[in-house]
């Protein structure tokens, strides 16, 4: 009996806490977070050294100024003008005055040094809680002193992930159809950049149309869409060894690939005699497998982070909507009720949304829904726009939209837009040409 | 049979130990992020907490004690209840007020607004029947009956002030001064549990003494980062937004206080 009481006297302690005044704070500001980017601090040595073998005058400023764009374009921070900086980055470095800091504003600060070790490239930074006046995390990494835009991603990724909560996306690539000449006349060729628009890359000559380019999970391979003897063909491209081959040998049009989350299927629709179905094709035994059957137009299969599930647009309906349906094709469900057409469904990396495009009253737009359908939201309307392609952490959207042309057919562009999750910070991705069709890749760094 | 019972009494107190020592609110593991300001010790501690309660009973106590005085020739004492010995003494000058109160029968309207503030379970005890009201003469009845009659009134009043904690309008400036402080990390899941408790102790002016994150525990766990880093951005708002817009007055009800911050609502919206 006395355990019992002790037992109940135990678990009513916290009563106490309840006698104090509480006050529920349900709202904040969704201001970006002011943020300090120093300038990594460089020996005189080091200096010289990057600029002999990379041309840069600075490369401490311009890894900060990589971090700082980043950071800034993700419009979850607000980087600070550098002229206002109270301390010289050497100082700030090893010990920061947080009441300088404090006095512009900065709620975050990263510093960081770099040096030229072994012909090799070392950038250390530390990352401070300016209010707190603590150090919140210090990492270095060490590469070839090419590498010094992926070193400042990475350390961006690193600071966005301390500071939100989530994973990064900015030690990424994406690939895209870089495209150029006149509308009716089009060179389109496969195009890899980094996600800020930099190391641009083309990787077909622009001889054949290509179309819909996805990254494999370990971002080595990318399948497409190709013509091969005047018939649309998924193809295979090995990103590092150029070489390239057709999937499958379908005796019809193939097109919409997708890799399946483990990088060993591809996920595609097969057009034969009008009817349209999808199809997976293991790429280690060739085993193609039918996985819808329906005689209505079903493509743009995407499978669920899990692999669990499929979702693909159809219009078994009369209409063209979205459905999901178990890997194997069985219990197949419609998910999208609101009026106009839905297309190019994507499922996030998380797994919690579907990204789709919809089509209503002559205008385009991008969007989510929940996984059962309920949810929706339109993020971005356009007069023409689609192929919304996850950010690996599955906060941003990137897609493309092109503008109309005028009474001569002059003045067609496409670009790549991204949007965030929230349906705010909407921007263009700059591109060397005109592009479309762009893939997201996954983090690099993983 | 002895045997069985010692053994069944060992192995009750060892669950009960392990039981303590696993109830996180008991584990006292240093937090990772530091408090905002050192902190400074004053005279309060967590049994005091419990806000009224031990008070009442040293009441209860003395007054019990002058009651027995007085009604010593009338009947026999009864048994007077076993005070706590971690009862923490209340200030002199309210427990003499209350005496005031009861020897000179005194009006409720000119009632002192000390008493006012005397917690429903002192107020009862005072008066419990069981006690008291047997030994005492019908004048300390009469007594009794104005003051439960007082209570009524100052109950509704006061309770707000004692219990629930601020007034409305001072818990929306409050309020309001937090919200524009407080950056919500937009990289937050929303749909997991993101709410942080964050105790705090308070100056006369509204500057913050100590913080504490009451689940810390949960900082540290796997695959709750992004609770961390809430938790971070909730200090960061508490230290901006101090000192923090406080009732001018009232310290002793508000020098302890609780903020719970739920970025649920926003990220959902």
């Amino acid at each position: 009996m006395l355990f019992r009481y002790l037992f109940i006297f135990l678990v009513l302690l916290p009563i106490k806490a309840f006698a104090l005044i509480e006050v529920d704070i349900t709202r904040g500001n969704l201001n970006p977070l002011p943020v300090a980017v120093s300038p990594l601090s460089i020996d005189k040595d080091s200096k010289d050294n990057f600029k002999k073998i990379l041309k840069k005058e600075n490369l401490g400023s311009e890894i900060s100024t990589i971090v700082e764009n980043n950071l800034k374009q993700s419009g979850l921070f607000n980087p600070l003008n550098k002229d206002a900086f109270l301390q010289e980055p050497d100082i700030a470095n090893l010990k920061p005055r947080f009441e300088d800091w404090n006095l512009i504003k900065a709620q975050a600060l990263v510093t960081g040094k770099v040096t030229f070790v072994d012909e090799k490239l070392r950038v250390e930074f530390r990352l401070w809680d300016v209010l707190a006046g603590k150090e919140i995390m210090a990492l270095a990494f060490t590469t070839v002193p090419s590498n010094w835009r992926r070193v400042g991603h990475i350390i961006t990724d690193k600071v966005y992930e301390r500071l939100t909560g989530e994973k990064g996306y900015f030690d990424t690539r994406i690939i895209y159809i870089s495209e150029e000449g006149p509308k009716t006349n089009r060179i389109k060729k496969l195009a890899i950049m980094d996600q800020d628009g930099f190391n641009n890359k083309f990787l077909t000559l622009g001889n054949e149309l290509v179309l819909t380019p996805r990254f494999s999970p370990t971002n080595q391979m990318v399948t497409y869409l190709s013509y091969f003897r005047n018939l649309p063909r998924v193809y295979l491209l090995d990103i590092e060894t150029g070489m390239q081959e057709v999937v499958g040998d379908f005796p019809g049009m193939t097109f919409a690939p997708r890799f399946s989350p483990d990088g060993k299927k591809i996920i595609m629709s097969f057009a034969k005699d009008g009817n349209s179905d999808i199809y997976t094709m293991d790429l280690e035994n060739r085993i193609v497998e039918r996985i819808s059957n329906h005689p209505s137009i079903d493509t743009s299969p995407s499978y669920s982070p899990d692999g669990k599930y499929i979702t693909f647009n159809s219009d078994r309906s009369g209409y063209q909507q979205i459905y999901i349906m178990n890997s194997n094709g069985k219990n197949v469900k419609r998910i999208s009720f609101g009026n106009g057409l839905y297309g190019t469904p994507v499922w996030s990396p998380r797994g919690d949304l579907i990204a789709f495009t919809k089509l209503h009253k002559g205008k385009f737009y991008i969007g989510v829904m929940r996984t059962d359908g309920t949810g929706e939201r339109l993020l971005t309307e356009n007069f023409y726009q689609e192929a919304p392609s996850w950010s690996p952490n599955g906060r941003v959207l990137i897609f493309y939209r092109e503008t109309k042309t005028n009474s001569k057919g002059e003045g067609f562009s496409a670009k790549l837009w991204s949007i965030d999750l929230t349906g705010y910070n909407e921007k263009m991705v700059e591109t060397e040409t005109d592009a479309s069709d762009p893939s997201w890749s996954s983090l690099l760094s993983n | 049979m002895n045997r069985n019972v010692i053994i069944s009494f060992g192995l009750h107190t060892l669950l009960v130990i392990i039981t303590a020592m696993s109830l996180p609110f008991l584990s006292k593991k240093p937090i990772d992020l530091p408090p905002i300001i050192s902190v400074e010790l004053i005279q309060i501690t967590d049994k005091t907490n419990i806000p009224f309660a031990p008070k009442a009973k040293k009441m209860i106590e003395k007054v019990k004690e002058k009651e027995k005085k007085l009604v010593s020739e009338q009947a026999p004492p009864k048994k007077i209840k076993k005070i706590k010995p971690d009862a923490v003494p209340l200030p002199d000058e309210k427990i003499e007020k209350i005496k005031k109160i009861k020897d000179k029968k005194q009006n409720p309207e000119k009632v002192e607004t000390e008493i006012k503030q005397i917690s429903e379970f002192e107020k009862k005890e005072l008066f419990d029947t069981n006690n008291i009201a047997a030994l005492i003469d019908k004048s300390k009845t009469e007594s009794a009956e104005t003051n439960k009659k007082l209570d009524k009134v100052t109950q509704n009043q006061d309770k707000k002030m004692d219990f629930g904690g601020l007034t409305l309008s001072e818990e929306d400036a409050l309020k309001a001064q937090i919200f524009g402080c407080w950056s919500i990390p937009l990289g937050l899941p929303f749909n997991e549990d993101l709410l942080v408790r964050i105790k705090l102790q308070l100056k006369p002016d509204g500057s913050i003494i100590k913080t504490e994150i009451l689940d810390h525990a949960r900082m540290n766990k796997p695959g709750q980062a992004f609770y961390k880093v809430l938790a971070e951005s909730a200090l960061r708002a508490i230290k901006l937004c101090q000192p923090l817009r406080v009732p001018s007055t009232g310290y002793e009800r508000w020098k302890n206080m609780q903020l719970n911050f739920d970025a649920r609502e926003m990220l959902e919206g």
